[in-house]
């Protein structure tokens, strides 16, 4: 049979939509517009970022000379105001340095303070490793603030200068701009100061090519110096895996008092149900044969349907062919079987973990009958992909069910969503949905594994 | 008729050597793995073969993907397959290669031992026999053809039967008409749907499950 049904089945490639954080842009080949204003603007930020350098100087010095005369009494509510300042200061740079490498911003790792007396919040200032983190920052970007952003800087002034030494030279009084290189290298005319010039590209072209990198430099020194500690990232970690193991047990939990259910008030009330009538038959046989094969009618009746009832509970639990097939069969028969014409692409290395096969295909499945339900869609598009990192064969599952329907969906409007989230958190899988009302509605899940 | 089976589970297995030995096969051999069914198949080549879908080695579809192999190197070899579930795409790839005389039915389905031995008859005798599970998927699945949507009631119920695997005369006798009135229908059906009419049963069916399966 053909393949060109509703389901058009295809493994060919559909293009990607390629993530575009702000240190990509630096790689793309010759000067492009883009690549200089980005420049520009990193420029700008070097300006912004030195004189913030300087700014901290004084913050970091301000908030050790109050801690020092908190004894009198006035520095306790001065070392507030400025651990306040601090941390405005503190969070603004990590606001940058994320938006710099294309990152998260990562979570404020100040404990609360308690509202209480000043002697207490002060205490509780002191006893927190962040505050004195801040600090070292403080000090540290005072300094290192002028290898990056002052260097980047400095190489485009240079650049610039060179480039325009001769005019320099006519515009300042005689004995100013004579001795570019120190006092061994005199200028005595405009004529020779011309011989600069070609200085001026080899430093713009430096300040160019390095430019990217010393802004990610700062960055990087940001992030390591105010990022979260390993301590606290693992105590956040902790947290999370916490709540998300306490969803799994409860879905789990939920899941195995439903099954418990269905077979208690199907399949086996059906089996006593079919020893009944069989049993009666037995007694009936030798009087009433007429009984005896409409019981046996009965019976047989009996079993098909505990068997319909076994077989729909089976695949709830794992569907057969999943198990047959793996991610990529289940899928396209599940496309095959829906009354909404259902396209399938799939780009995976063979079978996966069957614990990841089997929550992929929970979550698409029940994505698909959110679009099915409430959507309104003529058309439903399945895209499965699994992309390796670098190096090695774990990777990160992307599963992405389209539809062209009403649009409007979101995790809390109550359509089904939050379950995927729920399975899908258990494995630190993530959902996202896109669907403004009109549609088109775009549900995109990843799930991280070991291929 | 000489029959080849393939059923891993004994209690299963013993049943239907039973059901088919009480209705006069002969049942040649009964294996329970993929490797002996293709060997079994093509040393006896049976009149028919009767395949469960999971068999050993790899407990998946070993069962089915013997079986088209088997069919592979002996074409239009008779195979009914049972399982205890039924899939779309299983249906689709058993029938892939026009040939017919396939079957693919629910296990429960051997209950009604009458309607069960008949459809193997049926496969051994070229035709195809489609589990009315598979076939209502089919039709929910095309539930928005506007062609499927012009037929009344009646051709719906016959072209229903019909994709399952029946005769003519099979279908007049179930729906309590003749065989004429079922002929008349099938012409409609086959009108509305703009397939080439034809007077073979096996062809009939054929073309509507083609049909449905689009």
């Amino acid at each position: 049979m053909t393949d060109n049904s509703g389901a058009s089945l295809s493994g060919g490639s559909s293009p990607s939509r390629e993530g575009s954080g702000p240190g990509r842009v630096a790689r793309s080949g010759p000067i492009s517009r883009s690549a200089l204003a980005q420049r520009m603007s990193l420029l700008g930020w070097s300006l912004v970022l030195l004189a913030g350098a300087v700014l901290g100087a004084v913050l970091a010095t301000l908030w050790i000379t109050s801690i020092s005369i908190a004894a009198l009494g006035a520095g306790i509510p001065l070392t507030l105001l400025a651990t306040v300042l601090v941390r405005w200061f503190a969070d603004l740079h990590r606001q940058w340095a994320a938006d710099r490498l294309g990152e998260p911003v990562p979570a404020r790792p100040y404990q609360p303070t308690p509202d209480a007396g000043w002697p207490v919040r002060l205490w509780t200032i002191l006893r927190d490793p962040a505050t004195w983190r801040d600090w070292i920052w403080l000090v540290v970007n005072s300094i290192t603030i002028w290898l990056s952003c002052g260097l980047s800087l400095l190489f485009f002034v240079v650049g610039f200068v060179y480039l325009t030494y001769p005019l320099i030279y006519q515009l300042t009084p005689s004995q100013v701009f004579r001795t570019p290189m120190g006092e061994g290298f005199r200028l005595h005319s405009v004529a020779q100061s011309f011989g600069l010039v070609p200085l001026g590209p080899v430093f713009l072209l430096l300040w160019y090519v390095t430019a990217v990198r010393l802004a990610n430099l700062n960055a990087r020194v940001i992030r390591a110096l105010l990022g979260p500690t390993e301590q606290a990232r693992l105590r956040a970690r902790v947290q999370q895996l916490a709540t998300s193991r306490a969803e799994t047990v409860d879905t789990q939990a939920g899941e195995l008092r439903r099954i418990e259910r269905d077979l208690h008030d199907g399949a086996q009330a059906r089996l006593v149900s079919l020893g009944m009538s069989l049993g009666l038959a037995e007694q009936l046989l030798p009087n009433d044969p007429q009984a005896v094969q409409q019981l046996l009618a009965e019976a047989r009746e009996s079993t098909s349907s505990a068997l319909t009832e076994l077989r729909d509970l089976v695949r709830g639990i794992h569907p057969p062919v999943l198990a047959d097939r793996g991610l990529d069969g289940a899928l396209k028969a599940l496309a095959l079987v829906n009354p909404i014409p259902t396209t399938v692409v799939t780009r995976l290395p063979g079978r996966l973990p069957a614990p990841i096969e089997s929550a992929a295909y929970f979550a698409v499945a029940e994505a698909v009958s959110n679009a099915i339900k409430h959507a309104q869609a003529q058309q439903i598009g399945i895209t499965v992909e699994f992309a390796p990192h670098r190096g090695g064969a774990a990777g990160e599952l992307t599963m992405l069910v389209s539809d062209d329907g009403r649009g409007g969906a979101s995790i809390d409007s109550g359509t089904g969503l939050r379950g995927i989230v729920r399975r899908l958190a258990a494995f630190d899988g993530t959902l996202t949905v896109d669907s403004p009302p009109g549609g088109p509605t775009e549900v995109r899940m990843s799930l991280p594994c070991v291929s | 008729m000489r029959i080849v089976m393939a059923e891993d589970l004994a209690l299963l297995r013993e049943g239907l050597i039973r059901i088919l030995r009480a209705n006069s096969f002969e049942v040649v051999e009964a294996v329970d793995n993929g490797p002996a069914l293709i060997r079994s198949l093509t040393t006896h080549r049976p009149d028919v073969a009767i395949v469960d879908v999971r068999l050993p080695p790899t407990f998946t579809d070993e069962g089915l993907r013997s079986a088209i192999e088997a069919r592979r190197q002996i074409p239009g070899l008779p195979i009914m397959v049972l399982s205890q579930y039924v899939e779309q795409i299983y249906a689709r790839e058993l029938m892939s290669d026009r040939a017919g005389a396939v079957g693919y039915l629910l296990k429960d389905r051997v209950t009604d031992v009458d309607q069960f031995v008949a459809s193997v008859r049926q496969v051994a005798t070229g035709s195809t026999v489609m589990d009315p599970d598979v076939v209502s998927a089919l039709l929910t699945h095309r539930s928005t053809d506007p062609k499927l949507l012009e037929l009344s009631p009646r051709e719906h119920e016959v072209l229903t039967l019909m994709a399952e695997g029946r005769s003519n005369a099979a279908i007049a006798a179930r729906m309590f008409v003749t065989e004429k009135t079922v002929s008349n229908h099938s012409n409609n059906i086959f009108t509305k749907l703009g397939l080439k009419p034809s007077e073979d049963d096996n062809r009939r069916i054929l073309a509507v499950l083609a049909y449905l399966q689009g």
